[in-house]
């Protein structure tokens, strides 16, 4: 049975990945109006990274990551729009193929042989190697979210006690700026 | 040039600045240095509430009746949060307000300070913007930015949070150049090729429909003026929402009454078979499209709105317009009249028949009665006997305030105050009060239902205080009446807790205020019993007994389309159980 008030689902659209750029003023409370609305209606924040990024005018840059409905993502979008402080939405993935890169700091332990291996997947990821103890080391590692992924299930084989990772920074290629 | 003054002073010359007159409130310890500034003036003038949700509503009917900025002033902790269920009124129905309510001191923030409570924490999600002010430095921009983002764009209330030492600390004022905020530009130009297309297709529609809302009331006597201008052009039929009630007059021959779940039949047949729908200020809200995946099925859609999230967020449409409705309807009518190849009339004469026989349904029909008062027609009469006073009519919410948009025509804009996305009982009385204050020599009734005039009967002292001569006229059904009538619908006539038990002798209450209380339960005294009312010179309630059992129609119950409304019992659907047709999904729904 459909006969209800709202909408069912679109069965056809797929919720996709979209990473968005958001340009806002840097006031207090920003941060917690943008989580604010993703709670409030029911929206998805899979990574979210935010920093001043032009220190004269106050202006903060936050990358965030959702999925959604096309139709989801474009309501998301809107909402954003309309909160006072939130001066430009982008939505780099309709942008086109945009830069994703994400930090992660991994904690390894061991001893013996696995602290070579360890070290030798480190420079076949091109990790660097932030700290070292007898039985420890903390990699830093820079890249897309995928290749981190793949740098902590094989670092898991060797006993990993901590990961860190910052979230997605993102940029659109070429000339056009936010 | 600026001058030194302490934040208090502050609020009460950013307000002199923004010609503000009127402001609503309730004193308390966090903004007693602001009352004391107010207390050496005479242009801001405080009306005294009895309750902080009583301030809100009646600044909403002030800003709406009047097209400014409706002002409150409330204290911390239970001031600010008695302002909530306003503030989030204001909110869905795109009020502009600026609320100023008193904070602790900044050094006490977040001790659980005597009346303290995170205002902006809790005011965020219900209002369009909030601030904080944290040093008088701030103060002048903020209180100045505040009016600005309260009234441009889509209006909504925006709320000023200010601690008592920042109240007291002296600081520089100057009025500022501009009040614009440093980024929030809301786009009011439509697109003008979008606008174009928008035209063409018009131009080309065989069944046309226009549904206009509460954006075109909100964007001024000019958006009406122009609305009227291009419907009468177009010879277009037009419908609107609650909210839009008097943009376009109701005695005109195109009008097709108001649309939604208790719409009228030819509004919404015409809505569900329409080829061309012309959405200008509204927003698709529940209430109005019924079954979403039958709306208007055959359609394409133009929505004019000035905020881009309404836009596709509950139907998709073809042609998405963002501006402000009086620009866009300007530069609508520009290009309907640039047309090269004129629309033929008769293309849409079939159309027009066809709703000549839908509005031979005679929808709003009622069975009449020599014994008890129907309140159908109490309202009728209400309208008939005050219809040349230019009447401004605020409503509480239930079965009075839908029949009151059925029966009672609105020609002109900005006098219909209603509170609709959020459905606030209790909203009429203050929203009439502060409607009063905005029109002192006007007749202003509240359309009430016994239980809803009594969440804030205490506004009646208010009334009184400041010699507002509103008309309070209770449908008194004895029940909550919608609730009454969905029970009736949904579950089975288990009338549970919906009865109106211990009622007050309303005619002693408006005695006992001070006022004038009036019964009438007779229909053949009911119009020298409203003529009294209108006569008397103060506030009068009065307390008109009506049928008890009386049900709103039409519907358009849960779960159904446009074209499966119910009916009244003189229609040829009499006799069916209202209660099978809405099957287990429809009843969950509200």
């Amino acid at each position: 049975m459909t006969q209800s008030h709202y909408s069912d689902a679109p069965a056809s659209s797929i919720p996709a990945r979209h990473t968005l750029s958001i340009l806002v003023d840097n006031e207090p409370g920003v941060l917690a109006r943008v989580a604010g609305l993703f709670s409030g209606r029911g929206y998805n924040i899979e990574s979210l990274t935010v920093s001043e990024t032009e220190h004269e005018k106050h202006v903060s840059r936050l990358t965030i990551v959702t999925t959604g409905t096309a139709m989801v993502i474009e309501q998301i979008k809107h909402q954003l729009d309309r909160l006072i402080p939130v001066h430009r939405v982008i939505d780099l993935t309709v942008q086109g193929d945009a830069i994703e890169r994400e930090l992660a700091l991994v904690k390894v332990t061991g001893r013996g042989e696995q602290r070579s291996e360890a070290l030798r997947i480190a420079a076949a990821f091109g990790a660097r190697t932030l700290d070292a103890t007898l039985n420890s080391f903390v990699f830093e590692l820079t890249g897309a979210s995928e290749d981190i992924e793949r740098f902590i299930r094989v670092m898991a084989e060797l006993g990993i006690a901590e990961v860190s990772r910052t979230g997605i920074a993102a940029m659109s290629r070429g000339a056009e700026a936010l | 040039m600026s001058e030194t003054m302490s934040g208090a002073e502050m609020v009460i010359k950013a307000m002199q600045d923004q010609g503000v007159e009127h402001i609503f409130g309730y004193p308390g310890g966090a903004v007693l240095p602001i009352y004391d500034a107010m207390f050496h003036q005479d242009k801001v003038k405080h009306i005294l509430v009895r309750h902080e949700q009583g301030a809100v509503h009646a600044a909403e009917g002030y800003a709406r009746s009047s097209g400014k900025v409706g002002c409150v002033l409330v204290t911390s902790g239970p001031g600010a949060t008695n302002a909530i269920t306003g503030l989030t009124d204001a909110l869905l129905d795109s009020i502009p307000l600026v609320c100023i309510t008193g904070q602790v001191p900044t050094h006490l923030i977040g001790s659980d300070a005597f009346q303290e409570c995170d205002t902006v924490g809790i005011t965020r999600h219900c209002t369009k913007h909030n601030y904080l002010v944290r040093s008088v430095e701030d103060l002048p921009r903020i209180l100045h930015e505040a009016f600005y983002v309260a009234a441009n764009g889509r209006p909504g209330p925006v709320v000023v949070d200010i601690p008592k030492d920042v109240q007291f600390a002296m600081g520089q004022y100057e009025k500022p150049q501009s009040n614009q905020h440093k980024s929030y530009r809301p786009q009011m130009d439509g697109d003008r090729s979008k606008i174009r297309a928008a035209v063409e297709l018009m131009a080309n529609a065989k069944k046309p429909v226009f549904y206009s809302g509460g954006g075109v009331i909100n964007s001024g006597d000019e958006a009406s003026a122009l609305l009227r201008e291009l419907v009468r052009l177009t010879g277009y039929p037009i419908t609107s929402t609650l909210m839009g009630l008097g943009a376009y007059p109701a005695a005109d021959p195109q009008w097709l009454g108001m649309l939604g779940m208790h719409g009228t039949y030819e509004a919404n047949m015409a809505m569900h078979d329409c080829d061309v729908m012309i959405c200008i200020g509204a927003r698709f809200d529940d209430r109005i499209t019924g079954r979403l995946n039958a709306f208007s099925p055959n359609s394409k859609k133009i929505h004019v709105d000035i905020d881009p999230s309404s836009i596709n967020k509950n139907v998709r449409v073809d042609i998405g317009i963002v501006g402000d409705c009086a620009s866009v309807l300007k530069d609508m009518l520009a290009e309907w009249k640039a047309l090269n190849k004129k629309p033929d009339p008769k293309a849409i004469a079939p159309w027009l028949n066809e709703i000549t026989t839908w509005k031979a349904k005679d929808c709003l029909a009622y069975r009449g009665s020599k014994t008890t008062i129907k309140p159908q027609y109490a309202i009728e009469r209400l309208y008939a006997l005050t219809k040349d006073k230019d009447p401004y009519i605020t409503t509480e919410v239930g079965q009075h305030q839908m029949w009151a948009a059925q029966y009672f025509r609105f020609e002109s804009p900005n006098r219909w105050m209603t509170s609709g996305g959020l459905g606030t009982m209790g909203y009429g009385l203050p929203a009439a009060i502060g409607t009063q204050m905005a029109h002192r020599d006007s007749l202003v009734i509240d359309i009430a239902g016994e239980a809803s005039i009594l969440m804030n009967m205490q506004e009646m002292s208010t009334a009184v205080q400041y010699r507002l001569p509103v008309k309070i006229f209770i449908l008194n059904n004895e029940y909550m009446g919608m609730v009454r009538q969905w029970q009736e619908l949904l579950h089975g006539s288990r009338y549970s807790e919906s009865y109106s038990e211990s009622l007050p002798d309303f005619v002693k209450l408006a005695e006992a205020y001070g006022g004038k209380g009036i019964r009438c339960s007779d229909p053949a005294k009911l119009d020298d019993a409203i003529r009294e009312m209108i006569d008397y010179p103060g506030p009068v309630i009065f307390d008109c007994l009506v049928e008890k059992m009386e049900n709103c129609f039409p519907m358009i119950p849960s779960g159904k389309a446009h074209n499966e409304m119910i009916m009244n019992d003189l229609s040829d659907d009499a006799g069916v159980e209202i209660g099978n047709i809405i099957d287990q999904k429809g009843k969950a729904l509200v």
